[in-house]
This record gives C-alpha cells, sequence and structure tokens, in this order.
C-alpha cells in the first residue's frame, strides 16, 4: 500500500568551492553519501535498502554524455533502480517523492553534483540553452538574460544600488556561518557599489561565485522514517511550472511561472496565507536583485514591493537565505537541492550557527532556464 | 565535510570537448531567415483570436494553440529598444568583442521583443525607448546575423 507522506530523513553536503581541481564529482559524491550513511545507517540491502537512486547532473558540465553513467557505481545504483534529473536538483527531491508516494519504493537516495570549474567558461554552457537560431547567435546566456530581467525589475520595484549591495553584505555574513558556503568572506556596501559592472546593470559581486558542489538525503516512506532519523521533516508540498521559451515572450519581471508553482505548491501543503504560515525561505538567488524578485513571486511580498519589502526587514521576518543562499556560491544546477538542504537542517534544529528558533515549516525554491524561465517550490514542515 | 588530502604530484587532464553540429532551419525559420536575407524584411506571424504578432516565428500560439504557421505579417526594420543591457565580460560565444549593447527590441508592428546587438551608441548614453532600426548585414550567413545589429534612427 502506497504512503500517505514522504520524509527527508537525512542530508548531506559537501564545501563548496571555486575550484575544487585536485578532486572528482565522483569524489565528491561519495563522501556525501558516506556521511548519509553514517547519519542513518541505510545500507543497500535488496530488502530493506536503498534501491532507488535519483541523480542530478549536466552533461555539458561534466562533458560527457549520460552524465548519470558517470557516478552509478559511487551512488550505489549499480543493478539498482537508477534515475537522472537532469539540470535540477530540487526537481530530483520532487521526482523521489513521486517515486514513494506511488509505493514503487519506500527508500530513496538523492545525489546531485555539479563542478562548474571544470569548464572554459559556464555561460559557454548557458548559450547553449538558447535556440540555435535567435538566441544562441546573439551571444544570449544566463548572466546577461539575468543582466535584462535585472534592468526591468530594478525599475519596476524602485530597487536602488545601495538595497543590492545590502542584500550582497547580508548574504555573505550569513555564509560566514555556513561551513559549506563557497564565498564566505564579509564585504562592505561600498565594495559591492564599487565592484565592476560585469553585465550592466549586474555588477561583479551581485554574481555568484564559480562553484563546485556535492549535495545529498535520503529520503523515506512515513512507514520507515523512524528507522533513520527521530527528526523527519515531511514534504508537504512540491510544485513546478514552465514560462514560454523566447525571452521576448516573457513579461521579465512577472514571476508567472513562480507565481504558478507556489500556488500549487502552497495548495497541496494546506497553506492559505503564506505570509502567515512560512517561517523560513531558501530562494535560489545566483544575483542579488533575484531575491526580492523571487520573494515577490513566492507570495510574501506584494508585486513590485522588493524595495519596500527589504527596507522593512522581510528579510528577517521570513528569515530568507539564513544560508547565505546562492550569492554565496553553490553549482547552478544543484542550487535548489542546497536550498532545500538547508530548509530541511533548519527544520530538524541542525543549522548549527545559522540555525533559526521555533520553526514549523520552510520553503525552499529553485529555478532553471534563462531569467527564471522555470520554477520550482517545495514545501517542507517538521 | 572539509578533509585535508594530499595532491602532491596529482594533476588536472585537458579536455577540448568540440561538436560542430547541424540543425534543420525549420519551413518557417527559413522562411523567415531568407526573408530578411533576400528581401531585407522582417516578418512575423499572428494569431488572430489573441491578436498577438510574434517574432521569431513559430508554428502555433502558446496560449490558444491556434495554428499560425501561414499567418505572416510584415514588421517594420524599425521599432523600439525596451530594454537592454552591456555586456563587458569576454566569452567564446558572444559574437563581439565587449563592451558591447546587448537590448530587446520591439519591432513596429510586432508584440513580443527580439533580442539583439545595438551598435552606433555609446554605452554610457544608451536607454530604454530610443527607435532603432535593423542594418543588414552586406555579407549574409543564411542566419539571425544577415542582420548585422540595429542602430540609433
Amino acid at each position: 500500500m502506497a504512503t500517505k507522506r514522504v520524509a527527508i530523513c537525512a542530508v548531506a553536503q559537501h564545501k563548496n568551492d571555486s575550484d575544487l581541481w585536485h578532486k572528482r564529482f565522483q569524489g565528491m559524491l561519495l563522501d556525501v553519501l558516506e556521511e548519509l550513511q553514517a547519519q542513518t545507517g541505510f545500507t543497500f540491502d535488496e530488502e530493506t535498502g536503498v534501491n532507488t537512486i535519483v541523480s542530478c547532473s549536466d552533461d555539458f558540465f561534466d562533458a560527457r554524455t549520460i552524465s548519470d553513467n558517470g557516478v552509478t557505481d559511487v551512488l550505489g545504483a549499480q543493478y539498482r533502480g537508477e534515475e537522472k534529473m537532469a539540470q535540477e536538483g530540487l526537481n530530483a527531491v520532487g521526482y523521489a517523492q513521486a517515486v514513494i508516494l506511488s509505493g514503487y519504493a519506500d527508500l530513496v537516495l538523492v545525489m546531485g553534483h555539479c563542478k562548474e570549474s571544470q569548464s572554459e567558461s559556464r555561460r559557454m554552457i548557458a548559450n547553449m540553452g538558447f535556440d540555435p537560431f535567435y538566441g544562441r547567435a546573439v551571444g544570449l546566456d544566463n548572466l546577461n538574460a539575468a543582466a535584462l530581467q535585472a534592468r526591468a525589475y530594478m525599475k519596476k520595484a524602485g530597487l536602488t544600488e545601495e538595497q543590492l549591495a545590502g542584500i550582497v553584505v547580508r548574504a555573505r555574513q550569513f555564509a560566514a556561518r555556513n561551513p559549506y558556503a563557497n564565498a564566505r568572506e564579509i564585504v562592505e556596501a561600498g565594495t559591492v557599489i564599487a565592484s565592476p559592472q560585469l553585465c550592466d546593470p549586474i555588477r561583479q559581486l551581485h554574481a555568484y561565485p564559480v562553484s563546485d558542489g556535492a549535495v545529498g538525503m535520503l529520503l523515506a516512506s512515513e512507514e520507515r522514517a523512524a528507522e533513520f532519523t527521530d527528526k523527519p521533516v515531511w514534504i508537504a508540498g512540491f510544485a513546478n511550472c514552465m514560462d514560454s521559451y523566447f525571452l521576448g515572450d516573457r513579461d521579465l519581471t512577472a514571476n508567472f511561472a513562480l507565481k504558478q508553482a507556489a500556488g500549487r505548491a502552497y495548495r497541496k501543503a494546506g497553506i492559505a496565507d503564506p505570509k502567515k504560515e512560512i517561517g523560513l525561505v531558501e530562494v535560489m538567488d545566483a544575483y542579488a536583485y533575484q531575491q526580492p524578485l523571487w520573494l515577490e513571486g513566492l507570495g510574501l511580498c506584494g508585486d513590485g514591493k522588493g524595495a519596500r519589502f527589504l527596507d522593512q526587514g522581510g528579510q528577517e521576518k521570513y528569515r530568507v537565505n539564513l544560508s547565505g543562499g546562492m550569492l554565496a556560491g553553490n553549482p547552478v544546477i544543484i542550487a535548489g537541492l542546497y536550498r532545500a538542504a538547508e530548509a530541511a537542517l533548519q527544520l530538524k534544529g541542525e543549522a548549527g550557527e545559522r540555525q533559526a528558533p521555533d520553526l514549523h515549516r520552510a520553503v525552499a525554491h529553485s529555478t532553471t532556464g534563462a531569467a527564471g524561465q522555470f520554477h520550482s517550490v517545495l514545501i517542507l514542515e517538521r | 565535510m572539509t578533509m585535508q588530502e594530499d595532491h602532491k604530484d596529482c594533476f588536472v587532464l585537458e579536455g577540448k570537448m568540440a561538436l560542430p553540429n547541424q540543425n534543420f532551419a525549420g519551413r518557417l525559420g527559413s522562411r523567415f531567415l531568407i526573408a530578411i536575407r533576400d528581401r531585407k524584411k522582417i516578418m512575423g506571424l499572428k494569431c488572430n483570436p489573441c491578436g498577438k504578432t510574434f517574432v521569431p516565428p513559430r508554428e502555433y500560439c502558446e496560449k490558444c494553440w491556434t495554428k499560425i504557421a501561414d499567418n505572416w505579417v510584415e514588421l517594420g526594420t524599425e521599432g523600439e529598444l525596451v530594454n537592454f543591457t552591456v555586456v563587458r565580460y569576454g566569452d567564446r560565444h558572444l559574437p563581439k568583442k565587449p563592451p558591447y549593447i546587448l537590448g530587446q527590441i520591439r519591432l513596429d508592428g510586432a508584440d513580443t521583443p527580439l533580442t539583439h546587438i545595438v551598435e552606433g551608441i555609446d554605452p554610457r548614453d544608451v536607454e530604454s525607448g530610443i527607435r532603432v532600426k535593423a542594418v543588414f548585414a552586406e555579407k549574409t550567413t543564411n542566419t539571425i546575423m544577415d542582420i548585422d545589429h540595429f542602430e540609433p534612427v
């Protein structure tokens, strides 16, 4: 009989780094997997152990086809059920949840990895995500597409240079308390504002650093969760939504896809008013301007009111990105999986120096595709 | 998970992944590009029920699923620069040396802006709302770069 609820039993993160040249991603995954085993005691026993593994990787970043095949052995996926979620880590959690809810498996291992440092340029890889005729030819990539969105959003919300700098300064302050973050050095607002324009209006320090990382989690059915943890974190809702492909077809500041995804996830979780029922949020802020924009899409802040939200202390009210967020450095394809891992640690009360008190429910957000084409929202609760 | 590992005498291998490839330009895409190349015309496809004209071309309206593949309309070669960025980094996938302006241009008669290069104006002076016109390439390549760039009217 299929289970009713799915738990995240344990999470493990590899420290993010800008150039882990001396380590293969297989080795990074093995560290993560062994830590999960140490935490939970799970095995790969055919009757009682993990028999389904969902991995997340990207063929371009790994510079090979069928990139999941390069890690099946270290994930214990040899001879077992093996699924790949290409390029979007948070959806690997959604996939694992579906596998367990369907009754196919009662224990699933989710493992994501990416070494952005391996390629000449992560922007060249992003360019390949555009159509070959109109997008790639004019050099579109994730950074310049985001810059177009940044300009439009700053105008709509009245977001200032000082506010953008404040987002980065705060992210670094939290990152300094997160042993897994990449960019943990404290910066001053003046340094952010003085950092060179990379792609106007995005400055160098508004952009997340090149990052290598790996993250994993063990998910179980309600019936089996207690075997692996006494502090399960429950998946209350998961949803995603894809916006139009061509950049010009979209209103870059409207958050169409995120509002759809959030609305569906809240409904599943029985949340009528997210402003009253969400205690902590981890959003995938690859660039500083995205933090308030995505918070608007999640319904925690009014449309176009991101600047006021920042001034009125919205980030502390909703405990936004206490991990330091993606601004402190996660590889793009698994930044959402890191968000979920951090939200789960907070709900377990295992977030160390960045722990928030009295949490019941948290949101992890993820996005992929240029300028937030695709969004995913995961609601977790204690 | 931060272990001190010995990596004395370890090294990395250089890879050179490159795979020249082809993409069928499509029935609509070919017509769109031929109009630019041979007639210096930019064509859009209009969805009559939505009253919306799309560029680049596509076979169906994504909102109402009406087949619009034969409903070509001629757009202006001029339009409004509705949004832009200044690319200040160098990369091999970029068509120009930095700094250069990448803009979203809403051509006269179109509802969706086209992304393209803007030249003929200093990046310090560019602003949204200016009128720009297409400058067609002298040497054509059967690509969207047969519009070489846009420049202020």
